[in-house]
């Protein structure tokens, strides 16, 4: 635990218009270790996985990989920098069949020309690693299921050789069995050295494969939490901003209308001056 | 990494028993396609049910304008007739190439025949008013198509304005220049001996050259797809069988040999067709199996995936332009091949929508994503099929472009119905 981060975000900020959706969230991700990244719905964790990826990012706030800063302006620079991600809306492009999405932007060439046999064969074996079922890597996207998509989506996230591999909700759509397949596979990316950013609101899946658990609350940071010494009701009580009593729940609740209140008055100000 | 993850999966794990088969590569629901042709014929009608038409509408469709003008006028099938069939459709045909890629893209160029007038004035105006030489003022020209694609391209991708708006603009702008280029008089008579006259007026007499060049396409082919399947095999994915390899050889030869004989009864092979279809089948090169077009197909399907993935949106979109543009300049020169001047009505009339539907009459989708370079091929043929034959009967323009405009509307409603089947069939 004691290796430098291989990716550490320092006081990530984001706005969309009114809406501040990150304030000052730190994180760190070590080689061989998964960070699962859990808050309840809009708490802001896709919104900081898109800005790691580059697709969305931040206003404030350093990146810092491998010990340097860095700047991620673009999903090109993510990807260069070896950061994988699956968004929670996938991002495949229907028109395309298996193949060209799993190899979309990285496709392998042979004297210039698309190698389209070799990126056949590996996709087959990769999707048979990560035990789905498809018709063919050659129908479109759009024909496949939920779930396979998914998979194909997770597939496509390991084809590089990333040294960080963000999962958004990869398990959402999978039955019993692809969602063991893919716990199995972030054990495996661990074991690999590989750092992994795990969000999930499943928390029997937290618990099975992550090292630590870092909370996210209305766009900050609600503690980090190490799976082995905490029970899941802390965690959950940090997720949801109370302990499980009902009382100190109206009590939370109204402080933080107050706080949202002032923040978005402070937002206004801020708008204004600007 | 994938051969050690391939090792786990087979071993024993608290997971339900159903676990151990699921490595299984196939579904069973999955239905296999028969050996032989009547495999080929339920594939057929599973495809047509699904609403994966492909180019066979424009075949059939091809097939029916031609049988009805023949039974009109038996001049219509006859080798002078479709000889310069094809030569007059080769301008319309490299503009409607260029359309194929901002349809795949999903998006629209507009300014397409302006910018092909702007290319034969500007080759006009420095060839004969400024004696440049004609291959330079060729070259001079294309560039000006590419650039002012380019220069929608970044208009639309840099700054965000639809392309829809951006290059009705350049309809009219380019009009514009131009007319100013022209100059006072309008018209200015190019050099009817020199090298872009040739372009539509030069034939290859010898009859080797047509059955050359079929012979060269046809084993080409052959062999391209032969090869293909050789290594699929020694890969181990699937790979067609060496019948249908024949087959789809064979699909390709006779249509190509008829063409060949045509243009060696007549004056022989035409040099515009020899362009028009070397551009095509760079086209479709470049569509199908360059990492570019797998890009601009990307952008097609979704833009958001596609930039997710790394890809420099605003660049493709700005070479999908400026190569709109060039096309356009190349079938601008085509054109004025034919009337041998550049003038005033150079690029106007109904060349823009007659590009614009021979692209979505051969078969690409106006929706974006789909699409084949040969579409515009396919396309063009028939609309000059149409002109022609009404021409020949001696039918007034007026009854042509109601046919035509009947045709491409024919078009629309397959390419959206055979989107809304596909839907329903999963697969768009
Ligand atoms: N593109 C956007 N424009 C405006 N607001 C946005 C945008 N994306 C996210 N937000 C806002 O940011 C907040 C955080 O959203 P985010 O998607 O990160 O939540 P999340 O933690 O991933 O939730 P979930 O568990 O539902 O996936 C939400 O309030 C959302 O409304
Ligand atoms: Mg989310």
């Amino acid at each position: 635990m004691s290796a430098t981060p291989v990716l550490a975000l320092r006081g990530i900020s984001k706005r969309f218009g009114a809406v501040q959706a990150l304030t000052d969230v730190e994180l760190e991700i070590r080689p061989g270790e998964v960070v699962a990244l859990v808050g309840d719905n809009g708490a802001g964790k896709s919104t900081l996985v898109k800005t790691i990826a580059g697709v969305a990012p931040a206003d404030d706030g350093v990146i810092e990989w491998e010990g340097r800063p860095v700047t991620v302006d673009r999903p090109h620079t993510a990807q260069e920098l070896g950061i994988a991600t699956v968004y929670q809306d996938l991002a495949l492009c229907d028109n395309l069949d298996v193949v060209g999405n799993l190899f979309l932007g990285r496709e392998l060439r042979r004297a210039g020309v698309l190698d389209e046999v070799e990126m056949e064969r590996r996709s087959r074996e990769l999707l048979a690693t990560l035990s789905i079922r498809i018709p063919s890597v050659r129908i479109p996207i759009a024909s496949l299921s939920g779930g396979q998509r998914q998979t194909v989506a997770i597939a496509r996230s390991l084809l590089g050789e990333p040294k960080v591999v963000i999962l958004d909700e990869p398990t959402a759509a999978l039955g019993v069995e692809q969602t063991a397949q893919v716990l199995d596979l972030v054990e495996r990316l661990r074991e690999r050295g590989l750092g992994v950013i795990l969000v999930s609101h499943n928390m029997a899946d937290v618990r099975a494969v992550a090292d630590r658990v870092a909370v996210l609350r209305l766009g900050r940071n609600n503690g980090t939490f190490d799976v082995r010494t905490t029970t899941q009701e802390q965690i959950v009580s940090a997720i949801t901003g109370a302990t499980d009593n009902a009382v100190t729940r109206r009590a939370r609740r109204a402080a933080d209308r107050t706080e949202a209140a002032e923040a978005a008055g402070a937002a206004e100000a801020e708008g204004g001056g600007a | 990494m994938t051969t050690d993850l391939s090792e786990n999966a087979g071993e024993p794990r608290e997971t339900p028993p159903a676990a151990g088969q699921a490595v299984a590569a196939v579904d069973p629901r999955l239905l296999v396609r028969e050996e032989g042709f009547a495999g080929y014929w339920s594939e057929f009608r599973r495809k047509l049910r699904s609403g994966e038409l492909g180019s066979l509408p424009v075949v059939v469709g091809l097939i029916v304008i031609g049988l009805v003008f023949q039974v009109q006028d038996s001049a219509f099938l006859g080798a002078e007739n479709l000889s310069n069939l094809f030569v007059t459709a080769a301008g319309t045909g490299l503009i409607a190439v260029g359309i194929v890629f901002v349809l795949v893209l999903g998006e629209i160029d507009l300014s397409v025949g302006s910018v092909s007038g702007l290319a034969a004035a500007v080759l006009a105006v420095l060839n004969v008013h400024h004696g440049v030489p004609e291959w330079l003022a060729l070259l001079l020209a294309l560039l000006t198509g590419a650039l002012a694609g380019a220069l929608h391209g970044f208009f639309f991708a840099r700054i965000g304005v639809p392309a829809f708006v951006v290059t009705l603009a350049g309809l009219l702008g380019w009009n514009g220049l131009m007319l100013q280029v022209l100059g006072a008089n309008g018209t200015v008579n190019l050099d009817d001996s020199g090298l872009v006259a040739a372009l539509t007026n030069h034939y290859f007499t010898d009859i080797a050259a047509a059955y050359g060049l079929a012979t060269l396409a046809v084993a080409a082919f052959f062999l391209a797809s032969w090869r293909d399947s050789r290594r699929r095999e020694a890969a181990g994915v699937p790979s067609r069988p060496l019948s249908e390899l024949v087959l789809r050889t064979a699909a390709l030869a006779v249509p190509a040999y008829v063409v060949a004989w045509l243009f060696n009864q007549y004056k022989g092979l035409p040099l515009a067709v020899v362009i028009f279809l070397g551009v095509v089948v760079a086209s479709d090169f470049v569509l199908r199996r360059t990492s570019y077009g797998r890009k601009v197909f990307a952008l097609g399907g979704s833009v958001e995936a596609a930039r997710r993935a790394g890809i420099d949106v605003a660049a493709v979109r700005i070479s999908v332009f400026a190569l709109s543009g060039a096309t356009a300049a190349l079938g601008g020169m085509f054109l004025a091949s034919q009337i041998n001047a550049a003038n005033q009505s150079s690029g106007a009339g109904s060349l823009l929508m007659n590009a614009i539907a021979a692209a979505v009459i051969g078969g690409t989708s106006l929706f974006g994503g789909r699409g084949s370079a040969w579409s515009a091929l396919l396309g063009v043929l028939v609309i000059q099929s149409i002109a022609s034959g009404m021409a020949l009967l001696g039918i007034a323009s007026a009854v042509q472009y109601m046919i035509t405009g009947a045709v491409l509307l024919a078009a629309v409603v397959i390419d959206s119905l055979s989107r809304r089947t596909q839907k329903t069939a999963g697969r768009a």
